[in-house]
């Protein structure tokens, strides 16, 4: 396989200087948020200004990289025309796509802006080719990005079925749900991902310390308990202890990452066109390693002798949750 | 108002499944919803015995709808929901993939509850795609589904989510197959063991969730009882199924949109404890002990 077929490696940019440091660092392309409850990372401190973006973009740009806009919530009734607006201003931008979700909303991209390229997010729940297909029928989507529950044969079978690109996750925390299908955290909070662009949100979040031990609670919901010289990890619900029939475990899921690094070859041989990064909520540090290692990772790929190198998986593993790592769905053993 | 049947969440033996239908066809219901929306691997009934049992309930005066997976993953999935779609009549699409499968059979369709649907035009772009009727999602308050009605400009029926276990989520891992250490493709049908799912507490015994092969569901009952007298603009509530008590719970939902009153020992036949956050614009968990008792 020739370099010209690789996959693009698609980048989180929480601000312009993670931005910069994905473009300097071998991104084909970078996915960013505006400032508000239109993306999926509405994290204060986080994200773009109109004006930010206009400056990232050119700096993507000009550097011959593309800049993807994720408007990936979905609009609240009565607010629609924030969602609107937000649409307009990556057109205004000259961004080269947005990743979109809300079906209401991908009509409108097309219909107001048919220039500008249409993503079907992974809050879109696109699981199969007739879901990918409907999103092609009715909104002339570019790409669409698979939710984290499918195993490798079954990307495969999607990809083998539509002329709609392909996108999968390649590395960051790891969603156990199917993304779009999971409301725990409004159930615990008011707040989700679809509603509020929020999952387990820092603002119900309570670290309480009692002597050496730990417990950390969401909206009050203890999520787990830490003795003396266990780390605390930041209370996501899914990924908390609890107790099933007297036992004690991680019910649902381990805090852990999802590292595909090793089925990279796998993910060219089946036709994957591009390769997304989770973490807009991460560091630029962060970005820029994980951009460096998955950038050295693909364009090795391609060749028959692949391997992955120690020095990737070790500072994969420092930026993990929980310095944890799966393949996730993409091997039956896990699900 | 009209109440409908919500698609069983549950993995119980055949004839099980078979008696409570039977027993449904006499409850007070404009629609049942029918098959299988959890797990793929659930084979009790095969889309033939839905079908055969769709049939013996459209005799009766139901209406009858067939749902799909909130999942669709594999061929296989696709084509068992390809007979259903076939077979005519409604098809509940619990996934994007599902309306075209409806709209290539050239059947409408109710947009379900997992299909996020938040606004007025993503509503009126189901209505025009071919959909007679829709599902608020279960976390839409009465204020969301109230501004998205006054939203949209197309006709079409709603539905909401008004008693049962909320369906919170759907993965590929199936956390009954992962508590017994088993694999999801060698799970052993654990399910068919646990009728109500299996009840899931946080370390200080707060009983939270409720895990359901692939689904995570809320642990206490989503309950709208006291909210009937002010839901003049939903057409259906949905009753979820569970192991006990559905009967009388639709029979408590009757009286009280007939009646305006009801006197069913309400608590005892919800001994999994009550909420109803969402629709009051909480956090779904929230209960309004007032209007629950």
């Amino acid at each position: 396989m020739s370099a010209a077929t690789l996959p693009e490696l698609i980048c989180p940019a929480g601000s312009l200087p993670a931005l910069k440091a994905a473009v300097d660092h071998g991104a084909d392309a970078v996915y960013l948020g505006f400032k508000n409850a239109t993306n999926a990372r509405n994290f204060a401190g986080l994200n773009f200004t109109d004006a930010q973006i206009r400056s990232g973009i050119d700096y993507a740009q000009s550097r011959g990289r593309e800049v993807l806009v994720a408007i990936n919530t979905y609009a609240q009734a009565g607010r629609v025309k924030e969602w609107h607006a937000a649409i307009d201003a990556a057109a205004d931008a000259g961004a080269n796509a947005v990743i979109l979700a809300d079906l209401g909303l991908l009509d409108y991209a097309m219909r107001v802006h048919p220039q500008l390229n249409r993503h079907l997010s992974v809050q879109g729940s696109a699981t199969n080719f007739e879901a990918v297909n409907l999103a092609q029928d009715y909104f002339g989507i570019r790409r669409a990005v698979l939710p984290r529950v499918l195993t490798l044969p079954q990307v495969e079978f999607v990809i083998k079925n539509t002329t709609v690109e392909i996108e999968v996750f390649g590395f960051g925390s790891l969603c156990v749900m199917a993304e779009g299908r999971c409301i725990l955290s409004s159930y615990a909070t008011g707040e989700s991902p679809n509603t509020h662009g929020v999952c387990s949100p820092a603002s119900h979040v309570q670290w309480l310390p009692q002597g050496n031990t730990m417990d950390t609670r969401l909206n009050g919901i203890l999520i787990d308990h830490f003795e003396a010289g266990e780390p605390a990890g930041y209370p996501t619900l899914c990924k908390g202890r609890f107790e099933v029939n007297d036992a004690t475990y991680y019910a649902l899921e381990e805090p852990t990452s999802l590292n595909a690094l090793s089925v990279l070859p796998e993910l060219l041989r089946i036709g994957v066109r591009a390769i997304k990064v989770e973490g807009r909520q991460r560091s630029p540090a962060y970005t820029a390693e994980v951009t460096k290692t998955l950038r050295a990772a693909l364009d090795a790929a391609a060749d028959a002798r692949y391997t992955v190198k120690p020095a990737w998986q070790q500072t994969l593993s420092k930026v993990s949750e929980g310095h944890q790592q799966t393949l996730g769905a993409y091997s039956r053993p896990w699900r | 108002m009209q109440l409908t049947l919500g698609p069983l969440l549950y993995y119980w033996p055949k004839q099980e499944v078979l008696d409570f239908y039977a027993q449904a066809a006499d409850w007070t219901l404009a629609s049942i919803y029918l098959g299988e929306v959890v797990c793929a691997r659930r084979h009790e009934l095969r889309t033939a015995d839905w079908l055969a049992l769709g049939t013996e309930l459209a005799q009766s005066g139901k209406q009858v709808i067939y749902s799909s997976q909130a999942v669709l993953e594999s061929g296989s999935d696709l084509s068992s929901l390809r007979k259903l779609a076939q077979a005519g009549g409604l098809l509940e699409a619990n996934d994007l993939g599902a309306i075209r499968i409806a709209r290539e059979a050239g059947i409408a369709y109710v947009a379900g509850p997992h299909l996020n649907i938040y606004n007025g035009p993503a509503l009126d772009w189901h209505a025009n795609a071919g959909a007679t009727r829709w599902v608020a999602p279960l976390e839409a308050s009465a204020k969301t589904v109230a501004a998205i009605l006054a939203e949209k400009t197309l006709t079409i029926e709603t539905e909401i989510f008004a008693h049962g276990r909320l369906p919170l989520a759907f993965s590929a891992r199936c956390f009954t197959a992962r508590h017994f250490d088993l694999s999801k493709d060698a799970c052993e049908f654990k399910c068919i063991e646990h009728a109500d799912g299996m009840l899931l507490k946080t370390r200080e015994g707060q009983d939270f969730l409720r895990i359901n092969g692939i689904q995570t569901q809320s642990a206490a009952c989503h309950a709208l009882i006291n909210d009937v007298p002010q839901l003049r603009n939903i057409d259906y509530l949905r009753i979820s199924p569970q192991a006990g008590y559905t009967a009388e719970i639709i029979a408590t939902y009757d009286s009280q949109i007939n009646t305006q009153q009801y006197t069913a020992n309400w608590t005892q036949i919800n001994p999994e404890g009550l909420v109803n956050g969402y629709w009051h614009g909480q956090a779904g968990i929230h209960s309004t002990p007032e209007v629950l008792t």
